[in-house]
């Protein structure tokens, strides 16, 4: 994290104002939105304790176990006192990963939060010269599809959201942002897009490979590739570094069937024919029994997944864990 | 008939070659006496030859595209029974299979059902000495079907869209392609044995990926379902196409027992820009397809009957 690439820490420094500000031993200050969900706090730890970098974090809910210096503010993304908080002017980094998910919460409210709140934090961004922006998108974006490459690369049509309307936000938020990387030139963005992050999370993968038995659609058994929550996390750190910005895709140690991963974790799957699969899931999720919106099924269904060299090649990133240590990530405790 | 006799004779000489080149996986009748003209006795051991197929895979025995060796026994048990017992294939050329290496088969594409593609996958993973998996392109449909969305996958069959492709034979593969896709496989009897129109995609990756192409000429694919094309009801129907057989079941379910001959010829290396004009890609495309032409001619010459 040292200043080592001089071409890209001369970028920053611009962008700073001054060559004299990031040779000063202050500390590093960076925004992280969405910090009290699990995820975010893994980062903040890292960034914190491992990297010594200021935290503020930004979430509506409030953050549990926060430690005493790391900041923490419950504004609306959208709100005046979000933005006094770039005003200031002295932000390192902003790292996005408040992309509200949840399927119960009212379309309208959640496209509002999620893409006018995001058009907010890249407009204060860019006022208040905040070199580097991160956000954290997910490759579920390019969509699950019979027609799809076995491995989809950065510059693949983002057409989730043609079959899956609940992804519409974070395509919209990823357009948006990759509309950012090449308007405002003179700061550093990058979007990550890690495949299903799995850990001690409450995400949709998380969540569906923790049920002890998962339905599975009879006939069907796409290769998936997971990410393990502390690899995510990781890339996050990569994209930090000066000089680093683009688009990429983040992948985990491999790809299995999905069979493989549900039979390693010692899952009993339950087949459904798949034309009964989506009114059983329906109603269940109607009833309140699942928290899984039909259109997901896609993801049990079709291939999604990503070529991740770019990452590699550029962001230098490399997953450290293993394909059964990933696996098994979903059942550590919390 | 000249040039069948050259690739008769050109057998027992590229036979050591092929079999010297991978002297790891030498097998007790690779050289053994030969069988009549063209066949050699049949070496079967497919778990050795599974286990001889160079494939890459992760911890749990998966390659990127979900191919297991596992799975891959059960599909070439009932491959192989196809290949020696029911179709009786033959296979001429065999040393123009590379041992490694990527490779494009370019064939002709017949009889309603693509069982074609199965014999010719057969004959690369049986006859050689050593195995080589050969990966089809898979229409869009396939994933969208139940058991066999996974199957073809498990089996090493790929949806055949170009970024696969290139991938595929970026990591040394062997791929399958039939450039007149379903124009070919649902032509009527009437029309059998005159090659539809190529697609120009197999040419571009050929080039761009500088991959060999061995042309492949299936002879026997024609009269496995002579069928009639019912385009006007299919279309009412939405169906892509609605062959009728003038047999119960009037679907070409079943495929007639008649006797493959496959005839795989020298590899033919391209150069050129990918990106080209059409008109060369056009002359390029022509050069494969009048060598399969020809050698489809010359098998027909060769073939005394349709079912033996």
């Amino acid at each position: 994290m040292n200043d080592s690439t001089s071409s890209g820490s001369s970028k920053l420094d611009e962008a700073l104002g001054g060559p004299t500000e990031r040779t000063l031993p202050r500390l590093r200050k960076v925004v992280i939105t969405g910090i009290s969900g699990r995820f975010g706090r893994i980062v903040a730890r890292r960034l914190h304790h491992e990297l010594d970098w200021q935290i503020i974090g930004l979430d509506r809910r409030p953050m549990l176990g926060k430690p005493k210096d790391i900041e923490h503010h419950s504004y609306d993304l959208r709100s005046k006192k979000a933005r006094d908080i770039f005003r200031a002017g002295d932000i390192d980094a902003l790292i996005h990963l408040g992309v509200m998910h949840d399927p119960r919460a009212r379309p309208a409210e959640l496209y509002s939060w999620n893409v006018t709140g995001t058009a907010k934090l890249l407009e204060y961004c860019q006022a208040y010269r905040v070199p580097k922006v991160v956000l954290l998108s997910s490759a579920n974006v390019y969509g699950p599809r019979p027609d799809n490459p076995q491995f989809l690369t950065e510059d693949a049509p983002l057409l989730a959201s043609q079959r899956f309307p609940q992804m519409r936000d974070l395509v919209e938020i990823d357009h948006m942002t990759s509309t950012f990387l090449w308007r405002a030139q003179q700061i550093e963005t990058v979007i990550l897009r890690p495949v299903h992050i799995v850990g001690p999370m409450r995400n949709a993968p998380s969540n569906y490979l923790r049920i002890e038995r998962p339905p599975v659609l009879l006939g069907f058994d796409p290769m998936v590739q997971l990410v393990h929550y502390r690899d995510a996390a990781e890339a996050i750190v990569c994209a930090l570094t000066p000089g680093r910005r683009g688009i990429y895709n983040i992948c985990g140690p491999g790809e299995l069937p999905l069979s493989a991963v549900l039979r390693e974790l010692r899952r009993d799957p339950l087949p459904i024919p798949h034309p009964l699969a989506k009114p059983i899931l329906s109603a269940a999720f109607r009833f309140g029994v699942s928290s899984f919106p039909v259109a997901e099924l896609d993801f049990i269904r079709y291939v999604c997944m990503v070529d991740g060299r770019r990452a590699s090649a550029e962001l230098g990133y490399r997953p450290r864990y293993g394909l059964r240590e990933t696996i098994h990530a979903v059942d550590e405790p919390a | 008939m000249g040039l069948l006799e050259r690739l008769r004779q050109l057998r027992p000489e590229a036979h050591q070659t092929s079999g010297g080149s991978s002297a790891g996986t030498t097998r007790g009748t690779t050289g053994g006496p030969r069988e009549g003209s063209t066949r050699r006795a049949p070496d079967d051991d497919i778990a050795a030859r599974t286990q001889a197929l160079v494939v890459q895979g992760n911890e749990f025995g998966y390659d990127p595209f979900g191919l297991s060796k596992d799975s891959l026994k059960t599909a070439v048990t009932l491959a192989r029974f196809f290949y020696r017992h029911y179709f009786r294939a033959e296979a001429h050329g065999i040393e123009h299979i590379p041992a490694t290496g990527r490779v494009v088969f370019v064939a002709n594409h017949s009889g309603q059902l693509p069982f074609d593609g199965m014999v010719i996958a057969a004959a690369a993973f049986l006859e050689p000495a050593q195995p080589r998996l050969v990966r089809s392109m898979v229409e869009y449909f396939v994933p969208t079907v139940p058991f066999a969305s996974y199957l073809f996958s498990r089996w090493g069959q790929i949806t055949g869209t170009p970024e696969n492709c290139r991938r595929l034979l970026a990591t040394d593969e062997a791929v399958l392609v039939f450039p007149e896709g379903a124009r070919g496989i649902s032509k009527p009897f009437s029309r059998r044995y005159q090659l539809a129109e190529f697609g120009k995609g197999f040419l571009r990756l050929a080039l761009e990926t500088q991959s060999p192409i061995v042309p492949v000429a299936v002879i026997g694919a024609e009269e496995q379902a002579p069928a009639i094309n019912l385009r006007r009801v299919a279309k009412l129907f939405g169906l892509p196409s609605l062959p009728i057989v003038p047999y119960p079941p009037f679907l070409p379910i079943v495929p007639l027992p008649v006797k493959y001959r496959l005839y795989f010829g020298e590899p033919i290396q391209l150069r050129g820009d990918p990106d080209d004009d059409e008109d060369v890609l056009d002359a390029q495309v022509k050069i494969v397809k009048n060598r399969i032409q020809s050698m489809i001619h010359m098998g027909l010459r060769e073939r005394q009957h349709v079912f033996w």
